[in-house]
């Protein structure tokens, strides 16, 4: 069932609200414009699409354009963090940590400064602008590198929550956004704090059958999974990941012990992103049966969201067959 | 007007001529690094650390002191002599350069040497750094000024032309790009291996201000900054030609000592363990 403390929307399976992530940081930003001055934002010529257009009317003397340059917003960014300012700099995330990757390692990482990447239109479900636009590897791009913290909202809400927490971190962060509305499960009450993991779905009075963690707007589908497998007598938890590095060890290992066997999800190549990173984890602390629910080594291609969310095998079904799958494997 | 005395311009050289002396040791005891091009930037380090900049090597993190950005972090060993010349840290200390636990890292940190503006090496980031400092800087009506030291061989990155696109859309007059046109770089001559020119016509077109100056002459050098604080609708670019190992004639121009320290380079003229002596004696006999 929903943990009561997890503070989730009401008819989050019936009658989800929607909006996308990236709509959660266009409002976050604003507000940490608000209570910042030094906050600002830079887009390449993404500003609507991005979401940094809010910003822009709110606090015009605080958004630069920088037209279509990711190496150069990475780069001037990192000067102005420098200065002292806290800039956000948005672009798709194919482009930016894709093309800028090494500019943000070196005068942001190694330079260990407050700035915040922002990567849009991340997954399949971007939809209809095809591989080049979809990404799937950003997450696994940005964990590797030292001081950077990785978030991957699974709401507009969180998202909203974590851009706020993102200004005041004084480290570089790098945060993941969907182009899609998604459904909105959390509330203004949600427990929300970067590198806590926050436990939403537990069997009512029993051990579990199987954890799955879950990040980005997939914790939906993890959801609605875990409320099926509950009608046929299986019970899960679900655990919302909304922070890849650093993980919360705590929480992903006591929730994996008390299951015995893990299923991870997010939309990204299982190579690097969440899976990875659990697994690194579990190999480490609590070898445990694992099944990764994700990118298996593809790219993309143009379609629907959710046809596309389904064909790449991130449905609902492909959830409910991998907690099957795994618990099996379960010694 | 910035006019030097003529004292004043003997004062400079002398000191140009102990940072040479230094950059030599520090690399020979390094084993590793670039010489040729510290040496050929070594007289404008020199009017930068003690006629131009505002600093104070005792307060490295003074509020309104001049940033120095080095976008060719390879040519480090320059700016950590002229530093330690100007009282940041021991002469001595520079025989730690590319050793284990030193705060002189081959390629220079921002985290690890107070005074050390960025953190650099790969090339083509510096100008953009730069012109997101002096960006931040005028948004708070702050005065000071914003260099950035580059090389010639960087301007073939297009990051260096994205952030000299943005300087010249946004008018940054605090921003004053020195890029060290020395003709060289690791495979060899720039014209040979990526041509480079018209570069002033090129900065002149990004709608930069653009002065060419001879970057062994500190006079103009030293006018030239001066000079940029007049243009108020422009950034500048100080286009200095050097010579690369300037003041050691054995290797002036020859870029295959573009990334070799003494003792380690090309042997056809001076043999290996005699480099470092006859280097030393070459820059006193040749120092103006």
């Amino acid at each position: 069932m929903i943990r009561p403390d997890a503070k989730l929307a009401a008819n989050i399976f019936e009658k989800p609200a929607t909006a996308s992530t990236r709509e959660g940081f266009g409002k976050g930003v604003v507000e940490a414009g608000t209570a910042d001055e030094r906050v600002v934002v830079l887009t390449a010529d993404l500003a609507e699409s991005t979401q940094a257009h809010h910003f822009q009317k709110a606090f015009p003397e605080r958004f630069i354009q920088m037209g279509v340059a990711e190496q150069n917003l990475a780069t001037v960014a990192a000067g102005m963090a420098n200065y002292g300012k806290i800039p956000f700099f948005t672009s798709y995330a194919t482009f930016s940590p894709g093309r800028n990757w090494e500019q943000i390692r070196t005068t942001i990482g190694i330079n260990n400064l407050s700035v915040v990447v922002c990567g849009m239109h991340a997954g399949v479900s971007v939809g209809p602008d095809g591989a080049t636009h979809q990404a799937l590897e950003d997450m696994a791009l940005m964990r590797v590198l030292p001081h950077f913290t990785v978030i991957s909202a699974c709401d507009s809400e969180e998202g909203r929550k974590a851009t706020i927490a993102a200004a005041k971190l004084g480290s570089p962060v790098y945060m993941r956004w969907g182009r899609d509305k998604t459904p909105v499960m959390t509330t203004p009450e949600s427990p929300f704090e970067i590198g806590k993991a926050n436990v939403l779905w537990s069997p009512e009075g029993k051990s579990p059958q199987a954890a799955i963690f879950a990040t980005g707007h997939l914790v939906h589908n993890a959801l609605l999974a875990a409320r099926e497998l509950a009608g046929t007598g299986v019970e899960v938890s679900v655990t919302n990941v909304h922070t890849i590095k650093p993980l919360d060890k705590e929480t992903i290992l006591r929730e994996a012990r008390a299951a015995g066997c893990v299923v991870s999800v997010e939309e990204h190549q299982i190579a690097g992103g969440l899976g990875g990173a659990i697994a690194e984890l579990l190999a480490q602390e609590s070898p445990l049966p694992m099944e990764f629910i994700g990118m298996h080594d593809q790219f993309g291609q143009s379609g629907e969201p959710k046809e596309l969310v389904e064909h790449y095998g991130m449905g609902v079904s492909h959830i409910i067959e991998a907690v099957k799958k795994v618990s099996a494997r379960k010694g | 007007m910035d006019t030097l005395t003529d004292d004043e311009v003997k004062r400079l050289e002398a000191k140009a001529l102990a940072i040479r002396e230094t950059i030599v040791e520090m690399l020979t005891a390094a084993k590793s690094g670039h010489l040729a091009g510290p040496l050929g930037m070594a007289d404008i380090f020199t009017a930068l650390y003690f006629r131009v900049l505002h600093h104070d090597p005792k307060n490295p993190a003074l509020p309104e002191r001049d940033r120095l950005i080095l976008s060719n972090g390879h040519i480090v060993p320059v700016r950590y002599a002229a530093m330690a010349h100007a009282g940041y840290f021991p002469v001595e200390e520079c025989l730690t350069l590319r050793k284990f636990g030193s705060r002189l890292q081959g390629h220079p940190e921002r985290e690890k040497m107070p005074g050390m503006e960025t953190t650099s090496g790969p090339l083509g980031s510096g100008l953009s750094q730069a012109a997101g400092y002096a960006y931040a800087a005028r948004m708070d009506g702050k005065t000071f000024r914003v260099f950035c030291a580059m090389s010639d061989g960087e301007q073939q990155e297009g990051n260096t032309w994205e952030g000299a696109m943005f300087a010249g859309k946004y008018r940054l007059t605090n921003l004053v790009g020195i890029m060290d046109r020395n003709n060289i770089q690791i495979d060899g001559d720039t014209e040979d291996i990526m041509p480079l020119e018209p570069l002033a016509d090129k900065y002149r077109a990004f709608n930069w201000h653009v002065i060419e100056v001879d970057g062994h002459n500190i006079p103009q050098f030293v006018a030239a900054c001066d000079e940029a604080k007049s243009i108020r609708e422009k950034p500048t670019l100080i286009l200095a030609h050097t010579t690369p190992g300037k003041g050691i004639p054995t290797i002036e121009n020859d870029y295959r000592w573009h990334g070799n320290p003494p003792g380690k380079g090309p042997t056809d003229k001076i043999p290996a363990d005699k480099q470092k002596e006859v280097f030393l004696s070459e820059l006193k006999a040749h120092a103006v």
